[in-house]
Parts: structure tokens; C-alpha cells; sequence
């Protein structure tokens, strides 16, 4: 009853996978917007995983890094989402067409 | 079922991780699911909430300490208080029907099938090697004494890189090897702290605020309303 590292690898390509499926299937904003996080996290997921494997924690540092990123675009994309309620009063991708000929 | 696992854990230190990890990645894999299925997104960012923990005790798991706090900090804290309060400022009513037709026909299958083969992919390439069981991680009292040659698929451990504690060996790398990464995701975050103040902020002077048509000296006129009740 051990766990080869393998798992947590397959465990973080089904959230990877899910987020995707996610950000295909769903068209309220603030949900694909969520499901980017979920990839965000499932790929931190893996990066630890590999440190552990390696034996060493520059995976951990790299994580940490996308945490930050993640942090930072958070912070202007749900500014952008606001923007876009105020201009559209609407959060569903597809009513966001102006560049539409 | 969960009975059992646990007295196979109390026999054998080894079986606790893999309790662990079926029982957390039961979790994580539904919470997912939920994220992507549940209609409405507060019940949605709930639902995130909870992966965002899953994760946290995996990072816990797998002896990266300290990305385990941060992650509950950071994301379980900081960045799901943003989503609920951005949900909330937009209105909780704007539920989606996640049957109304989409803009794309057989859009939904189309991802579906999409997400299969790409986990398909994904198992398959980076996964795949890391499957045996000579493969698994060693645990921190195996590590010391573990001296066999490593296959280039078998599992190192951090219990060498961690021997000075997690914390202080990511703060180690941090602010030496990385130090210039760091300083720039630290100019990072004050753009876009800065970016989020521009684009929410208002462009027309506040009048709505001010009411210019009543006459000055509000305080003046709560007096008048004071005396009239007495």
C-alpha cells in the first residue's frame, strides 16, 4: 500500500483536465475564471511533486512564484470582470462580442 | 471501508499516506467536479474553497510545509475572499442555465471529449513513468536509512533537502539563488495593485455622492429635524 509518485501526478492531470473542460463548457466569466485557478493549482500540484522526486526544493520555489503571479491576476482580471459587469450588466463570455463584424 | 483504511495505517506508518491520499483526492476530484458543474457560482467558489484545502494537505503530504500554509493563506484566504466578494458585488441572482442552448453547437461534448484525450495525454506522458511501485516517495525515517541506487524514475525524497527544516530551506533559495525573481514579483504585485485601483475606479466626478442641491451645513439641518422631534 505505498503511493508512487505516479498518483499525485494523475491526480493533478484529472484537475488540470477538469479545469479545462470548465473553462470550455461554462460561460459565466467569474466560473472560468475559477477554473483557470483550478489549473493554476493542479499544475503547483505537480511542481511539488517533481521537487519531491528530484530531491530538491527549486520546485517549491518555482510553486511559490505562481502563487504570486496568480495573486497578481487575480487581482486585475476580477477588476476587468467588474469593468465589464458596469459596461455589459452581464457576466456571460458570449455577451462580450463588440469585436464581432 | 474508511474503518478499515485507518486501522491499516495504525498497523503500518507506510499505509498513512496512501489513506491520505484517497480519501483527500476523493475530495479534491469531486470538489472539482463541482466547481465545473454547479450552477450557481457562489456554490461554485464554496466548492473551490474546499480543493484549495485538498491541495493544502497534499503540499502537507508530500513535506513542502511551508507551500502548505501559503496555500491556505493565499488562496484559501486572500484570493476566495476576492471571488466571493466580486460574486457578491455583481449580484448572486445572475445564476447560469447550464442547459440553455450554447453559442457553439455540441460545444459541450466537444470539451468533454477534449478534456478526456488531454488527460489521456497528460497520464500518459508525464504521469506514466512515475507508476511503479519503486517509484514511491520514501518517507523521512526510510529516507535516512534508504542508500539503494536510484532508478532515474524512483523518488529522491526531500527528507536531505528539508533537513534544516522546509521553511528555511525554500527561504534559503528564496533570497539567494532566486532573489531577483522575487524582487521583481514584488514590483509584480505593486502593478498590479495599481492596475486593479485604475481600472475600478470611477471616471465621473463623484456627485451622486454629494447631493449640490440641498443647501450647505447638513449638520444645521439635523438639529432643525432634532428639535422638530423633541
Amino acid at each position: 500500500m505505498v503511493v508512487p509518485a505516479g498518483y499525485y501526478l494523475l491526480l493533478a492531470a484529472a484537475l488540470f483536465s477538469i479545469g479545462v473542460v470548465g473553462v470550455l463548457m461554462r460561460r459565466n466569466i467569474i466560473v472560468m475564471f475559477m477554473c483557470i485557478e483550478l489549473m493554476l493549482n493542479s499544475v503547483n500540484l505537480t511542481l511539488v511533486t517533481f521537487s519531491r522526486i528530484n530531491g530538491n526544493l527549486e520546485g517549491q520555489v518555482l510553486s511559490f512564484f505562481v502563487m504570486v503571479v496568480a495573486a497578481a491576476e487575480v487581482t486585475v482580471g476580477l477588476a476587468l470582470i467588474v469593468n465589464l459587469f458596469r459596461l455589459k450588466a452581464s457576466t456571460d463570455a458570449d455577451d462580450v462580442d463588440s469585436l464581432r463584424s | 471501508m474508511v474503518g478499515v483504511l485507518a486501522q491499516a495505517a495504525v498497523n503500518e506508518p507506510s499505509n498513512a499516506e496512501f489513506f491520505v491520499f484517497i480519501v483527500i483526492g476523493a475530495i479534491s476530484l469531486g470538489s472539482a467536479l463541482c466547481v465545473v458543474v454547479l450552477r450557481n457560482a457562489v456554490h461554485g467558489a464554496l466548492m473551490l474553497v474546499v480543493n484549495f484545502f485538498t491541495i493544502a494537505v497534499f503540499y502537507a503530504v508530500m513535506e513542502a510545509q511551508f507551500l502548505a500554509t501559503v496555500q491556505v493563506i493565499v488562496y484559501a484566504g486572500a484570493i476566495m475572499v476576492l471571488f466571493l466578494f466580486v460574486i457578491m458585488l455583481l449580484g448572486v441572482d445572475s445564476e447560469q442555465d447550464l442547459r440553455a442552448n450554447p453559442a457553439i453547437p455540441a460545444q459541450r461534448p466537444a470539451a468533454a471529449v477534449l478534456g478526456l484525450v488531454l488527460f489521456a495525454a497528460l497520464a500518459i506522458s508525464v504521469a506514466g513513468p512515475y507508476l511503479q511501485r519503486s517509484s514511491a516517495c520514501p518517507s523521512t525515517e526510510a529516507a535516512a536509512a534508504a542508500t539503494d541506487a536510484a532508478a532515474s524514475t524512483s523518488c529522491v525524497g526531500l527528507a536531505a533537502a528539508n533537513e534544516q527544516g522546509n521553511t528555511q530551506g525554500v527561504g534559503a533559495l528564496l533570497f539567494g539563488e532566486y532573489v531577483w525573481p522575487f524582487e521583481v514579483t514584488s514590483v509584480l504585485l505593486v502593478i498590479a495593485a495599481l492596475g486593479a485601483m485604475v481600472l475600478g475606479r470611477k471616471d465621473e466626478p463623484p456627485e451622486d455622492l454629494v447631493d449640490v442641491h440641498v443647501e450647505a451645513d447638513p449638520i444645521g439641518a439635523y438639529r432643525a429635524d432634532a428639535s422638530e422631534e423633541v
